[in-house]
């Protein structure tokens, strides 16, 4: 009785497995040798990435994966120094010892977004004009109440009412918080030689911090004669009431996709660095255009210059990758604008090409010339 | 003599194992905490414990943890003094008053408190919570006694006292059901013998109940505390996340920041290594604070039994 279980148990498990074995071998080789590369950083531009790499790997290239992770900024960095990534995103340029640590790192900057000063005045609509040294003011403690000389004088059809302003800010380290106080140490002295700028500062004064753009706008939303910042994808979305600030022009100008543009399209191509230059310095905060919008800025994807020295790397992984990031700069690029990103100007895309080119597996280049 | 390979031995090795590794996930802990802080704490030394600046820029580097060492404490304060009481309430209710048809499905929901989520407190706070303690208590308390210099300032229900309120509310069920299962193992005969001798149905459980259960309810009390000032998502999107010396907690109508909050905030986003280490060191600190409450109360428990004894169960 007990040997009837034992070879009706063995025929069992040999049909099954050559059942399974069947399957496996009969489907086509290309799920064995497809490739799968591998992002993370920045959560700013992530709706971008993650539509892109949808895209890319449903119409471009199928048989191509592509995974990121956010995380932040400097979790990407961390990351792609420890050659863990095939590519990592970035809000803030790589600073000198960060490129010491990540030797022939390349930048490339992939998409531009704009922040926004938000508020929340009863019977105000957006368009209250404000001015970069008012914003800090408002930020240092100077300027406390919403009918402040400084800004009534330059809102002569507005009535402010004379309530303290509420301050909120972001509490995560955030590369939004990064670029608005850099704008701020570059309009305000008193800002600079206070407070300075990076992804968390020491706030002056009583401020509410609030986890993410979400909850910063949530938070202005319900709060009553609040100010905070925010980013421009996300004001649009969520309808925010939203300040025009004054830029190097002197003219006025709101928040959009248009004015962001004009930004990064008014700096002139030749005082860009190459990839492999030092990007700590190029800023498009205060950029001189017309209809510039003055809170700029770009976000970047790094890259290795030389692929090989990334573990596992191998010609066609290398060839793959540089072709996605080709596709981002280039038609990918399409994607940004219903995502409330503004698409790269021609200036950028000319010296992502030249970078991109640079790009070596083994000494091969990647893209043809 | 060989060890033998019997299921009994196997247990009992795979029992130790199990149990050892507790230990040595906490030693692990500890060891990581030690060597990622190292940067910061050979830097700044006890000035990290005292200093009350919290600045990453870049040539302005300070880092201090004492307002979020002084915020963990004094929300976990609030918390316990809100929440405490109100869990006995429960649990003497529970056990003592409630009709069998009312105590269980009460029980069951102050058990299901414990299962929501602490982001669900948070938004709830945020949304809700918030806007209520603004227009009922703080504005009002602000107006009348704003001169007491912790009801000062301008409140915007984003502060310390609304996070104190959040973790009382968060604190209740762990409080509450371990309390109620204390009471419950109180032998009726001690509350025969109360009543026999003329005692109140207060009487009996202000003095035989409670003091017969009290190192157990002290228990209680000490679990909610540990989950007070562990507490993280939901203090973090309501208490106004103050940094540096703003962070202090003179006022309770004022933003303030605990230890994880701070560590929740800025540690994923810290490009510095040093920045890195002081939220790790933030994070060392908050383990020794945990630690030392914890022995703390242990302490207090021993001698609460050693000195009026006879009430251990």
């Amino acid at each position: 009785m007990k040997k009837t279980y034992t070879i009706a148990i063995i025929a069992i498990v040999i049909i099954a497995a050559s059942a399974i074995s069947y399957v496996l071998l009969s489907q086509p080789p290309a799920t064995t040798d497809s490739i799968t590369l591998t992002g993370a950083g920045a959560t700013f531009p992530q709706p971008f990435i993650e539509s892109t790499i949808q895209t890319y790997t449903t119409q471009v290239k199928p048989n191509i994966q592509i995974n990121y992770q956010g995380g932040g900024s400097g979790a990407g960095i961390s990351a792609f120094t420890q050659k863990t990534v095939d590519f990592a995103c970035t809000d803030a340029a790589l600073t000198a010892s960060q490129r010491e640590a990540a030797p022939n790192a390349v930048h490339i900057p992939e998409t531009i977004g704009a922040i926004t000063v938000a508020y929340n005045i009863p019977g105000v609509s957006s368009g209250l004009r404000l001015t970069g040294p008012i914003i800090a003011d408002i930020y240092l403690g100077a300027i406390t109440n919403w009918n402040d000389p400084a800004i009534t004088s330059i809102n002569p059809d507005v009535t402010l009412p004379n309530n303290a302003i509420v301050l909120v800010r972001r509490s995560d380290g955030s590369g939004t918080t990064n670029w608005f106080t850099k704008y701020l140490s570059l309009v305000s002295s008193t800002w600079d030689s206070q407070v300075g700028s990076g992804t968390t500062v020491q706030w002056p004064g009583t401020t509410i911090g609030a986890n993410g753009n979400s909850n910063v706008a949530a938070n202005i939303a319900q709060t009553q004669y609040a100010i905070g910042y925010v980013e421009l994808a996300y004001a649009l979305q969520n309808d925010m009431t939203v300040a025009d600030v004054q830029n190097a022009a002197g003219n006025y100008v709101a928040p959009s996709l248009a004015s962001t543009t004009a930004a990064a399209e008014s700096i002139p191509t030749s005082g860009l660095p190459t990839g492999d230059g030092d990007w700590v310095d190029v800023s498009l905060l205060n950029a001189p255009g017309e209809q510039a919008y003055p809170i700029v800025t770009p976000t970047y994807m790094l890259l290795y210059k030389e692929l090989f020295v990334i573990p596992g790397m191998t010609l066609d992984k290398a060839t793959q990758l540089v072709q996605y990031i080709w596709y981002v700069v280039h038609d990918g690029q399409q994607l940004a604008e219903p995502l409330q990103y503004a698409a790269l100007p021609s200036n950028l895309v000319q010296i992502n090409e030249a970078t991109l080119r640079s790009i070596t597996f083994n000494g091969q280049a990647l893209v043809a010339n | 003599m060989r060890l033998k390979f019997t299921l009994d031995n196997i247990f009992k090795v795979a029992a130790g194992i199990v149990a050892a590794s507790a230990v040595v996930i906490l030693l692990l802990n500890a060891y990581i905490l030690i060597s990622g802080s190292t940067i910061v704490l050979n830097r700044y030394g006890l000035d990290f414990i005292t200093g009350t600046n919290w600045n990453p820029v870049t040539g302005r580097e300070s880092f201090g943890v004492l307002p979020y060492i002084l915020g963990t404490i004094v929300t976990s304060g609030i918390a316990l003094l809100i929440g405490v009481p109100l869990s006995l309430g429960i649990a003497i209710f529970l056990v003592e008053m409630a009709p069998k048809a009312v105590r269980v499905p009460i029980s069951y929901l102050v058990e299901l408190l414990a299962a929501v989520p602490s982001v669900i407190f948070g938004l709830w706070g945020i949304f809700f919570l918030r806007f209520w303690i603004l227009d009922y208590i703080e504005k009002p308390v602000n107006a009348y006694l704003g001169w007491i210099p912790i009801f000062s300032g301008t409140p915007q229900g984003l502060d310390i006292f609304t996070a104190g309120v959040i973790l009382a509310i968060m604190i209740i069920p762990t409080v509450a059901s371990v309390s109620k299962e204390v009471i419950n193992a109180v032998p009726n005969s001690i509350r025969e013998g109360a009543y026999s001798i003329g005692a109140t149905k207060w009487e009996v459980i202000r003095h035989w109940v409670l003091s017969y259960g009290r190192s157990g309810i002290f228990g209680a009390v000490i679990l909610g505390l540990g989950r007070a000032v562990g507490e993280t998502m939901a203090v973090t999107m309501v208490i106004g996340n103050a940094v540096g010396p703003s962070a202090m907690p003179t006022s309770l109508f004022a933003p303030g920041q605990t230890l994880p909050s701070l560590i929740a905030n800025g540690f994923l986003e810290s490009p510095t290594p040093l920045e890195k280490s002081a939220y790790i060191g933030a994070g060392l600190v908050l383990l020794a604070l945990s630690l030392l409450i914890n022995v703390a109360a242990h302490t207090m428990v021993t001698r609460l039994i050693k000195v009026k004894g006879g009430t251990v169960e």
